[in-house]
């Protein structure tokens, strides 16, 4: 066991599907000779040569045209969308196409592609490089989506998306990258692709969180702690489908529950989550459900990003606001 | 500057020179039944022009018979397809069985001739699942999305490259709109740098729905397009089997020698409405525009070639239509007869692994449909 960053988890993932199965591929803009713009797939190429691991004209259709071309002729694409903002040039392949062929089939065949992308605010980037756009996905059939808030599920839930036989987004929160140390098993284990994890037990509230806003949830629970208020924070994992099971079991203890999420409030993964506790557990509420989510602008410049972002300050005050109604 | 000095470059002369090498399409019979090119017939036996003959007859039947059938209500979306017989027979005759399929809507016959049934097509049409499902397993469905074909036959023939086969290729159809689109450039140019096995059919029938072609772009020919992507193009006469025939596979050869993808613009004549729904042509187009073109019929010019040789009669041909006829009418039988679609079956084919939300919604679709 070592400790790995977020990114070097992702890339010891990487390393093992290409060498555990010789028809995985990984392709896009700059993930050969360059290791990505990130270095997520470094030193990839030299190991697998360029046959497996290579570069892409700067095209997203293309990326995700070549993606399903090349499950129709027997391979596992893994192709990396170099930002998330980009998958807009790439809607119709992900969308319109590569979720519903295994449906359109009738079953017959399958697609299983895992396009990687990089996304979250918080690093000053340019325009379009930040944006949490998992809500035009998750509202997709067929697709599977999700993100990792710590090393260790990076590198299990990026195995896991890649063994899938469904295609899956696997969103790769860029403030994490290089953030975040954990301790990271060497050898090869998976964390199952449609399940939360209680990442902190509490008794109180439920937090429900995913990506770095577990983070700001655990600093949150940290500061809650202080006056004797137990916070139970949720890591989704899983944005589609939800694990609404764990959830659940949470909120028939706490009987509180806030849900967080870095995106707008508008662009809303919470409130599918809130819709779904408030269809199937609202007699288990003792309040009502908490929301923390940013605010309904476009993604903000990137000076003002940490005026914008939600972080643990705003998660606290929903909190405390929901434990005390 | 002063006026009159030599320029560092002639713009116009580029753009009037730059479709030079496209002024001649290629042709072996002309539009009047004419054989321009003896030596290249001379390699087809009378067989052979008789076997494309019959695809022609049998495409043409079953646009009338599927016309009829649109007319009684019994098919759903039908993209018709008079005019275009020799450049859907002519092409599709070119490739092999293990060769891979990326039609568009327009290209039903092709898919038949390919490996699925005409009963499937009809399925497809009526919006059924078992028309998605091959004999062949070489194919994908008719695209709707116009364009994604084009980027999805790059994955398809890099994927033939790198599983090593080398008798195969991907082959790939739009129309003259599809040239618009950026998929059509992404797929084209993802295929030409990786110079993998593929060959890129535009029919250009002169129509997008109501649009014409030269709305579509300024560009003399839609094959010229083909040269920004360092990939080798053609224009054929698509009303002339044989011609459409020679090109396609001399591009099938060129592909799986490891050359790269070739781009073949099909000049060719939607006579009928976009689709059988709803469409109506006099609102766009006028008959003076339509006949030129319904003269150039690749019926009729084959039928002259094949009746002067004397291996040919309409005798023939009105008991092959009658044979086919049946045959269609048979098939639309088989695809009424196909067992009702579930919800359920939806639901399972949404994901490999079905979701707890979708798994709990199969559930409740199977008590329904089992009462």
């Amino acid at each position: 066991m070592a400790k790995m960053t977020y990114i070097k988890a992702i890339t010891s993932g990487l390393d093992q599907v290409l060498s555990d199965d010789p028809k995985t591929l990984i392709f896009g803009e700059d993930v050969g000779k360059n290791g990505g713009v990130f270095r997520t797939t470094v030193d990839l190429q030299d190991k697998f040569g360029e046959d497996r691991v290579f570069d892409t004209p700067l095209a997203e259709s293309g990326i995700l045209g070549l993606a399903i071309g090349l499950s129709l002729t027997g391979w596992r694409p893994i192709p990396e969308i170099q930002f998330m903002g980009f998958t807009f040039e790439a809607m119709d392949g992900i969308v319109g196409q590569l979720a519903r062929d295994h449906y359109r089939f009738g079953g017959q065949k399958n697609f299983p592609v895992t396009i990687r992308t990089p996304f979250g605010g918080g690093t000053h980037t340019a325009e379009m490089h930040a944006d949490n756009l998992e809500n035009y996905f998750v509202s997709t059939p067929g697709l599977r989506v999700v993100t990792a808030s710590n090393p260790y599920d990076a590198k299990g839930l990026v195995i896991s998306a890649v063994e899938s036989d469904d295609p899956v987004l696997f969103m790769e929160n860029l403030k994490l990258y290089r953030s975040m140390k954990d301790e990271v098993p060497d050898d090869k284990y998976t964390v199952p692709l449609d399940s939360a994890k209680v990442v902190r037990e509490g008794t109180d509230i439920t937090l429900v969180a995913y990506s770095a806003e577990v983070n700001e949830a655990l600093t949150a629970a940290d500061a809650l702690a202080k006056d004797n208020i137990s916070a139970e924070v949720i890591d989704l994992r899983s944005l589609s489908p939800i694990d609404t099971d764990t959830i659940y079991a949470s909120i028939d203890k706490t009987h509180k529950v806030v849900v967080i999420q870095e995106a707008q409030r508008m662009a809303g993964v919470g409130a599918v989550v809130a819709s779904d506790i408030a269809e199937d557990k609202i007699m288990s509420l003792d309040a009502p459900i908490g929301r923390v989510a940013a605010p309904d602008s476009v993604y903000p410049f990137a000076q003002a990003e940490n005026d914008w972002i939600p972080n643990s300050d705003d998660i606290e005050a929903k909190a405390r606001e929901i434990f005390n109604y | 500057m002063a006026n009159g000095s030599k320029q560092i470059v002639d713009f116009a002369k580029i753009k009037a020179t730059m479709a030079d090498p496209y002024k001649h399409p290629v042709q072996v019979i002309n539009g009047d039944g004419k054989v321009v090119d003896p030596d290249t017939l001379a390699k087809y036996s009378d067989d052979q022009l008789v076997d494309f003959m019959k695809k022609m007859v049998w495409e043409r039947t079953l646009h009338e018979q599927t016309m009829n059938f649109s007319r009684q209500g019994r098919l759903g979306f039908y993209a018709p397809t008079a005019g275009e017989e020799a450049s859907e027979m002519g092409s599709v005759t070119a490739f092999k069985d293990q060769d891979f399929l990326l039609p568009a809507y327009r290209d039903l016959p092709q898919m038949i001739q390919h490996g699925t049934t005409v009963a499937k097509g009809f399925l497809w049409s009526k919006g059924h699942v078992s028309g998605n499902q091959y004999e062949n397993p070489n194919m994908l469905f008719p695209q709707i999305i116009i364009g994604a074909q084009y980027a999805e036959t790059a994955g398809v023939a890099l994927g033939i490259q790198k599983n090593g086969d080398k008798d195969r290729v991907a082959f790939v159809y739009t129309g003259d709109g599809g040239t618009s689109q950026g998929d059509w450039y992404e797929g084209i140019n993802f295929t030409s740098a990786y110079q993998a096995p593929a060959v890129f059919f535009v029919q250009n029938n002169g129509w997008a729905i109501s649009v014409p072609r030269k709305k579509q772009t300024a560009a003399e020919t839609l094959a010229q397009k083909a040269v920004a992507m360092g990939v080798p193009s053609v224009q054929v006469d698509g009303m002339d089997i044989v011609a459409v025939h020679e090109v396609a596979k001399a591009a099938r050869d060129f592909a799986v020698a490891g050359n790269g993808p070739v781009v073949i613009e099909t000049l060719t004549y939607r006579y009928g409405a976009h689709s059988s729904a709803g469409d109506d042509p006099s609102r766009y187009r006028t008959d003076e525009e339509t006949k030129p073109w319904f003269d150039a019929d690749p019926l009729i010019r084959m039928r002259k070639v094949l009746t002067d040789k004397g291996v040919w009669s309409q005798d023939q041909e009105d008991k092959l239509v009658d044979q086919y006829k049946d045959e269609f009418k048979d098939a639309m039988k088989e695809a009424e007869a196909a067992p009702a679609q579930k919800v359920s079956d939806f639901l399972k084919w949404t994901y490999n692994v079905p979701t707890p939300a979708v798994k709990k919604q199969i559930a409740e679709f199977e008590a329904k449909e089992s009462k």
